[in-house]
């Protein structure tokens, strides 16, 4: 009733104001939140270049340690690449730079930002967001933060370094690393308006979840898209706090002279005041965050997949609610399961065994989403547009970042591999692969609905199959350099001669990986020329059911030109027998006697 | 010239590759097909990609199993090492089935049931069965895993026996030093605040308390006559303010340890932690002797630092203000494996594996496991060499010991380093 009536106000108002809107007020300060998605998406793709380019300069150092390339030292000049070669301290603040921008501002920010924006009011069937003033500060605070981390890597002494997980006492001892000096200090506050953002966008997200369905858009009716983003936007509230007095902490511990985390150092000549913190404290205020912070970049990507593998198969989702059980699951169970990140900072062992049964119980609601997704495209009819090839993709490194996620959560077998080259692999393979290819997924399907364009399909293809195989052999041989016994955030690893036997592998991943970053100059190209250049899009390219296909091309104000759309059914019906269409939309209504799944 | 070459060759790729995509996007649009219609042979060619991509993903899997298994680290050279081995092999043979089911199936169904017009896919929202089916057999292998590895985790992390040989790993940026009991057996007690040049891990002895307080004697009168009559810079005073008052709380600090230590003593007499320390091998070498249990004690001077010994599947982190510890029996001498490795110069290495600065990629010691005669030998010559050689007579406590002339120079060295700063 609520709900309804605050539409009605909503589209009430909406008809009252028609004024033409100022460049500032429809481009900049937009309160409109497909404009706010798409200023999200734009500026995720530009911090992911830099953070793509960071990546090529370390992979350039890590496969031929010590050589000068013009590439390095074209972007970091004589005083961090003297030669070209990369120093010692640089390629620390690039590592951590590199994992910074493309956890929290690419796959958090870039990926919810842009989709929860974009869809939820359009799928959900309301005229915005619950609050448009707090969506455009949610964005600005957004924009903020990624000017001040990107700010950060021009200041003396160079950027954060101590790694995206800013353990202290590295990040917080100027003297222990030169990142930590005003690097650091930007770092924290970049991340303290970045959580402000992140805040203000997830109780926006809940709020519009809970109040502004459509009549008939019951929980149970709607797409996984949305349920997942419900679930990354609670995951969000309730554990970018924590991270927010993490930093804080660590802020009054290097700025106030409190020892939140610090005791008994003994640096540059002298023991410091510090007394009776406690380092692990700041890993378990971290990893509170950390855990769920996998899923709140995971979650939605897995929802975006959910929808296009389901429309593109023709056929409903194989077990919608088995679905939505698995996200409250895998979002209950991410905060429980923190302290496998911790296993060998000498946590009780008691306490270890405890963290490793619950994060094997969460392989389970994944596991359980892998079979839905394969058993969604048997005996489908499939349709295999770029976006579902990202989406079949995203199922792929799932399966190949989960199965190795088992070895890390066994306590004992993560001992031999912790903070190897194992880790790395395993979380790029399941966190960033598969969150960027439910990104590039998302973008493919839902760019004809932003921008009222079409991206052109043969590029797509292009830009899937190169970005795939290089995924792959980026990230699959770092198992193996992992299993070789080789440290993460090593510099070189042609100090002694243990790795000598690897050495080609690391050569490989860097061959890799630069075609693969320059497979994303395809994406860029199609991603912008097809804003200007793009042939125009239909109402409706893929045969959705889903609300926001039933909105006009041209953006308004409002999405719905009349009253709002009524939902009569879930939005799975793909295929469904006794029907004219391979699709039915949800504003469809049921005929006489027609179940409705 | 090369620079430029290369240059020109990306950007006339990129408008190459543009001009490409220009083309073909008008020639459809002149055959009037629309971007979203994904023809048959698209769609066909694709799929087919899908297969061969499932073919080329086990194929890359099993070179780089066969082009690089001896590459991997060597057996085990220790007796839980030895036990995570065949862990880590059993779960591989589990999480290898399902990798190979799961992608099997996924790669073949996305290639198998392409779009036809004329068909309708399989009508089939839910079936619960098998929903219950899949949630169930992964459970119970998953329980199987947790059993497993449980198992070993907790045969790993056991206290270790009290008969166990006692070594410290003191970790700093960017060295590690091991520290051995002396003849009593005990490793003494440490306090940050005693570390000087001649005494880098900080090891609590009556005689380090009375030489450092006197170091700090100097250095404070130093530093303030310094204040009192040089004209320094603003930034400089403040800094130099900071550093005296630095000075003058752990001084209080150090007083309030002695005190502590007098009573800790006057409790327990010689097996107070405090008498244990001089006597102790502060050595830059990490000996160990085989088949004998051994417990790490692990402590670090400044930001964390993590022990990694990959060939004894051993690893812990080094955090400042507390001990860790580990406990291992390496079960392999470094000559034994030399001969397995066939690798005349091979070491056992230890590495640090937590991010600590500059050169954490280069923080490392060899470890040499011996039999045990040859590591008597060796500790019988490490001995000659204790902390602090025992006095002729035990100095009462708090009496004023005149400090070793060494120590005493890093004071007017670092007055005379900030006189010349201005």
């Amino acid at each position: 009733m609520g709900a309804t009536a605050t539409a009605q106000a909503v589209n009430h108002s909406h008809e009252v104001h028609h004024h033409e809107e100022s460049f500032i007020s429809k481009y900049v300060f937009s309160h409109d939140h497909k404009m706010i998605s798409k200023q999200f998406l734009v500026t995720a793709i530009l911090m992911a270049w830099v953070a793509v380019i960071m990546s090529v300069i370390f992979r350039l150092q890590l496969a031929w340690p010590g050589e000068g390339f013009a590439f390095t030292n074209f972007f970091l000049g004589d005083k961090w690449a003297p030669g070209g070669v990369l120093d010692p301290n640089m390629y620390l603040a690039l590592v951590t730079i590199h994992g910074t921008i493309m956890v929290f501002f690419v796959l958090t920010g870039g990926l919810s930002g842009t989709f929860a924006n974009l869809l939820l009011p359009l799928q959900l069937g309301a005229r915005d967001m619950a609050s448009g003033f707090i969506n455009m500060l949610s964005y600005w605070f957004f924009f903020m933060s990624s000017v001040i981390m990107l700010a950060s890597l021009f200041v003396e002494g160079g950027p954060a370094s101590s790694g995206w997980t800013v353990y202290p006492p590295l990040s917080a001892l100027p003297k222990a690393i030169p990142g930590s000096g005003a690097g650091m200090t930007l770092w924290l506050v970049s991340m303290t308006l970045f959580i402000a953002s992140s805040l203000m966008g997830g109780l926006n997200y809940v709020v519009t979840i809970m109040n502004l369905r459509t009549k008939g858009m019951k929980m149970t009716r709607m797409p996984l898209t949305v349920w997942a983003l419900f679930l990354t936007a609670v995951l969000g509230i309730l554990s970018f706090p924590v991270l927010l007095s993490a930093c804080l902490l660590l802020l009054l511990d290097r700025s106030m002279g409190t020892s939140f985390y610090l005791s008994d150092i003994y640096m540059a000549g002298e023991a410091l005041d510090h007394s009776g913190g406690s380092p692990v404290l700041f890993q378990h205020l971290f990893w509170f965050l950390g855990h769920p912070e996998v899923y709140i970049v995971l979650l939605p990507a897995l929802g975006i997949t959910s929808e296009i593998i389901s429309t593109n198969s023709r056929k409903p989702i194989f077990g919608y609610r088995a679905m939505i059980g698995s996200i409250l699951a895998i979002g209950f169970l991410s905060f429980i399961v923190w302290g496998h990140h911790m296993f060998i900072t000498g946590m009780n062992p008691f306490l270890g065994s405890v963290f490793v049964f619950t994060t094997l119980l969460i392989a389970i609601p994944s596991a359980v989403k892998v079979f839905n997704y394969i058993t969604t495209l048997w005996r489908a009819n499939i349709v295999l547009t770029p976006a579902m090839l990202f989406s079949i993709g995203l199922v792929a490194t799932f399966i190949a970042g989960g199965l190795t996620g088992i070895i890390l959560a066994d306590s004992a077998l993560d001992i031999n591999v912790h903070d190897t080259y194992f880790v790395v692999a395993h979380f790029h393979i399941v966190m960033g692969m598969s969150a960027i290819f439910g990104m590039f997924a998302g973008i493919y399907h839902w760019f004809p609905k932003m921008y009222g364009k079409m991206m052109n399909t043969k590029l797509g293809y292009a830009h899937f199959w190169i970005t795939f195989f290089c995924a792959f052999g980026v990230f699959f041989p770092m198992h193996f350099i992992g299993l070789a016994g080789a440290p993460r955030r090593y510099y070189s690893y042609s100090e002694f001669r243990m790795f000598d036997g690897v050495v080609d592998l690391n050569i490989i991943v860097t061959a890799f990986a630069i075609v693969g970053a320059l497979a994303q100059v395809i994406f860029t190209y199609n991603f912008f020329y097809s804003i200007y250049r793009g042939p125009k899009a239909v109402q409706n390219p893929w045969r959705s059911n889903t609300l926001e296909w039933t909105t006009p091309v041209a953006h308004m104000h409002g999405n719905w030109p009349g009253p709002l759309p009524v939902v009569y059914r879930w939005p799975y019906d793909y295929s469904k027998p006794g029907k004219a269409e391979d699709w039915v939309s949800q504003i469809t209504p049921l005929e006489d006697g027609e179940e409705e799944h | 010239m090369m620079k430029l070459l290369i240059l020109i060759v990306v950007v006339l790729g990129i408008l190459a590759v543009a001009q490409l995509a220009r083309v073909y996007e008008l020639t459809s649009r002149l055959r009037g097909k629309r971007e979203e219609d994904i023809s048959a042979s698209d769609n066909r060619f694709n799929g087919r990609m899908m297969w061969l991509f499932l073919v080329l993903y086990f194929g890359f899997f099993i070179w780089l199993v066969v082009r690089y298994k001896d590459k991997m680290l060597p057996v085990a050279a220790s007796e839980h090492g030895v036990e995570t081995d065949w862990l880590m092999d059993f779960n591989w043979w589990i999480l290898i089935i399902a990798f190979v089911i799961t992608n099997v199936l996924l790669f073949w169904f996305a290639g198998k049931y392409l779009y036809n017009k004329d068909r309708r896919a399989f009508w089939q929202p839910h079936n619960n069965k098998l929903e219950l089916a899949w949630t169930i057999v992964p459970a119970a292998v998953l329980a199987v895993i947790v059993i497993y590895g449980l198992r070993t985790w907790i045969q790993i992390t056991a206290p270790a026996s009290p008969d166990a040989m006692v070594v410290e790993l003191y970790a700093r940026q960017f060295d590690w030093t091991a520290r051995y009991p002396g003849a009593d057996g005990g490793l003494g007690a440490t306090d940050v605040r005693l570390i000087n040049g001649s005494n880098q891990m900080g090891i609590v002895t009556r005689e380090s308390i009375s030489t450092r307080l006197a170091e700090l004697d100097v250095e404070i009168s130093a530093t303030d006559s310094m204040l009192a009559h040089a004209i320094l810079a603003k930034t400089k005073t403040a800094e130099l303010t900071d550093q005296v008052g630095r000075m003058r709380r752990n001084k209080s600090r150090i007083i309030n340890l002695r005190t502590l230590m007098e009573l800790d003593i006057a409790e327990k007499g010689v097996a107070s932690a405090y008498m244990h320390g001089a006597d102790d091998v502060v050595i830059k070498e990490f000996h160990l002797p085989v088949r004998k249990e051994v417990k790490l004690l692990i402590r670090s001077q400044d930001v964390i630092h993590s022990v990694y010994l990959p060939h004894l599947r051993a690893q812990m982190n080094a955090v400042p203000g507390m001990t860790t510890t580990i406990k291992m029996v390496p079960t392999i001498t470094t000559d034994s494996m030399r001969t397995i490795m066939k690798d005349e110069v091979f070491d056992f290495i230890l590495l640090c594996n937590k991010i600590c600065g500059a050169s954490h990629y280069n923080m490392q010691m060899p470890l040499i496991v011996t039999s045990a005669p040859e590591h008597e030998a060796w500790m019988a010559e490490a001995y000659k060499k204790p902390f602090q050689p025992a006095p002729a007579a035990p100095a009462p406590p708090g009496a004023p010991v005149v400090p070793p002339t060494d120590t005493t120079l890093v004071a007017p060295a670092a007055v005379a380093e900030a006189n010349t700063t201005h």
